[in-house]
């Protein structure tokens, strides 16, 4: 059987380099990545790839919407979206964060194995993303209460420990959130001075 | 009482100002629902969740749920075009290069006249033209076909894809010559300098719709009563944003990080109708450069249908009757004056017109009386009978 010609779509080097490992896994291809968005259908077209993987929220996708209209038949068109009779699948892939595009009249036993792969990848970036956004919030609420803190030290000459149990008392009287009340008064005591 | 939440999805532009207005200013609570806003990078992106269920509606390109109604687009559910939520907003923008040619040949860059924009630019393109717009089925697409149709250089225009965003990327790297888009996007490009303005969308179209609100028919059937409470909630967004002394406060708003993370400035420039067409300041004034409620503009003309689907079907080879009647189908006026009306919206008679029949702003009979349509002309003179088109 000849190797499927795959196209990733990745601008992250690191995460790029993930994916192509997982799909190494899953069989014998040609990968290509792509990183730069500039030239994008240009060199599609000239790849004539089998697959193409992109992140579902990659705004280059309505490129690749393009040329999925755009080649005719003979063209070896990088058709259209996943496998179009396997619902699970499509609904899958785009819950992981992945769409691909497949050529025309590829069978489905050889793309499934590689979305799966492409899945699992995409998964795993989805869940370090959410985490990593976490992560940051959660840094920047530590910065807002600190700010809020300070302002309340200062404004009613209580110590630090007396700030945070105001803060606490105020935002459980309001049922809102530390960070929410840390915010309002950093914009208000922002707007005072 | 306890808001139920329903999530819609947008992408970056000042049309999708009636989602984001209606959220902040509360018009969705006043309904009972609490909107969620979803921020998308891609039409295509928008389409997934929308048929997959990760969203509730969206706000999409007018001529993206007649396409996937055509069957041009992945299976999934049909979609429903209830209401139009802009007409206008889009500006056709040329490369540094092709402006200085065309101001060097005595152009004056009035931004209004489409046959001297027209002439001035293929007079400089040396028989090639390739323009970006933001989506194969775009209402985009359809204005540079018609603008450049019949014309020396119809044989060398060619239409690519580039997402709003990267427009100004795509000319500064000579991908293309020119690019239609949406606003903010134009003025963006504008702004880096790569860039020049020739036109206003509405000088080729009078009427040109642009967004709608679309929601899978699964939706708009099984649940009515959400389907009319979001409908009235925009309804009223949209209202509010055509009272000309909101338009700043809109651009404000818009403006936030959370939406499109962009000075006021620059979102203010088409939602108040005042460009800057090059670098160095020139101004060009185009009142009702976008409209989001007066003219009946809400209102889902099934003539509108048929017109982008002919012309979709003709692109792509598919059956005009067929395609025409298969897309009035999904553009819901019954739903529209059901669910409409009790929030005060004026009715037209008919649910189809002569598209690109008035010159002018023209009465014509409704429920309450009289409502104020048009202009809606087409700049060649065509005018479009869905009556006389279907053969």
């Amino acid at each position: 059987m000849a190797r499927l010609s795959i196209i990733v779509v990745e601008r992250d080097r690191d995460r790029a380099l993930r994916i192509v490992d997982g799909l190494m896994a899953s069989g014998d291809h040609a990968i290509t990545v792509i990183a730069e968005e500039t030239g994008l259908a240009r060199r599609i077209a000239e790849q004539k790839p089998d697959i193409v993987l992109i992140d579902v929220a990659d705004p280059s996708r309505d490129v690749l919407e393009e040329l999925a209209l755009v080649s005719g038949p003979m063209e070896r068109p990088v058709a259209m979206f996943v496998d179009r009779s396997d619902e699970q699948l499509t609904r899958a892939a785009i819950e992981a964060g992945v769409s691909a595009y497949v050529v025309d009249g590829l069978q489905p036993e050889r793309i499934k194995p590689i979305l799966d792969a492409a899945i699992a990848r995409f998964h795993m970036f989805q869940k370090m993303r959410a985490e990593l956004a976490a992560t940051k919030a959660a840094l920047e609420e530590r910065k807002i209460i600190d700010r809020a803190k300070a302002i309340l030290m200062k404004a009613r000459g209580i110590d630090e420990e007396a700030a945070y149990a105001l803060l606490r008392k105020t935002a459980m009287d309001q049922k809102r959130r530390v960070a929410d009340i840390a915010q309002q008064l950093v914009m208000a005591a922002g707007l005072l001075t | 009482m306890s808001l139920s939440t329903l999530r819609l999805g947008y992408v970056p532009l000042i049309d999708a100002a009636p989602l984001i207005v209606a959220r902040e200013l509360g018009f969705d609570a006043e309904e009972g629902l609490s909107f969620e806003l979803i921020r998308l990078q891609s039409w295509a992106q928008s389409r997934d969740l929308l048929g997959m269920g990760g969203i509730d509606a969206a706000h999409m390109l007018v001529p993206l749920p007649i396409a996937q109604t055509l069957g041009l687009g992945p299976v999934y559910p049909r979609f429903d075009l209830v209401m139009v939520l802009s007409v206008g907003g889009q500006a056709i923008a040329v490369s540094a290069a092709l402006a200085d040619a065309m101001r060097t040949q005595g152009h004056g860059f009035g931004f209004g006249d489409p046959l001297a924009a027209r002439d001035a630019l293929i007079a400089v393109a040396g028989g090639r033209l390739r323009v970006g717009v933001p989506f194969p089925f775009s209402t985009q697409a359809e204005l540079v076909r018609r603008w450049l149709a019949g014309t020396g250089l119809d044989a060398g225009v060619s239409i690519h894809t580039v997402p709003p965003p990267l427009m100004a990327d795509a000319l500064a790297a000579g991908e293309v010559d020119a690019f239609c888009v949406g606003e903010p996007w134009a003025s963006y490009a504008v702004e880096r300098g790569v860039a020049a303005l020739v036109l206003a969308g509405r000088s080729i179209w009078a009427s040109p719709p642009e967004k709608g609100l679309v929601l899978t028919r699964d939706f708009t059937a099984s649940r009515p009563e959400e389907t009319g409470r979001m409908m009235r909630a925009l309804w009223r967004a949209c209202r509010w944003l055509d009272q000309p002394d909101n338009r700043s406060t809109a651009a404000e708003i818009l403006s936030r990080p959370d939406y499109l993370n962009l000075p006021p400035e620059l979102s203010e420039r088409g939602l108040l109708g005042r460009l800057h067409i090059s670098m160095s300041g020139e101004v060009r004034q185009y009142p009702g450069f976008i409209r989001f409620h007066d003219g009946a503009a809400n209102f889902p003309w099934r003539s509108l249908a048929a017109l982008l689907a002919q012309r979709i079907a003709t692109v792509h080879g598919l059956d005009v009757n067929w395609a025409m009647d298969q897309a009035m189908g999904c553009f819901r006026t019954d739903l529209y004056r059901q669910h409409l009306r009790q929030a005060g919206a004026d009715l037209p008679g008919a649910s189809a017109r002569i598209e690109g029949s008035m010159l002018h702003a023209t009465a014509v009979a409704s429920e309450m009386g009289q409502m104020i349509l048009g202009p809606d002309a087409f700049f060649d003179g065509e005018t479009f009978d869905p009556a006389l088109a279907a053969r």
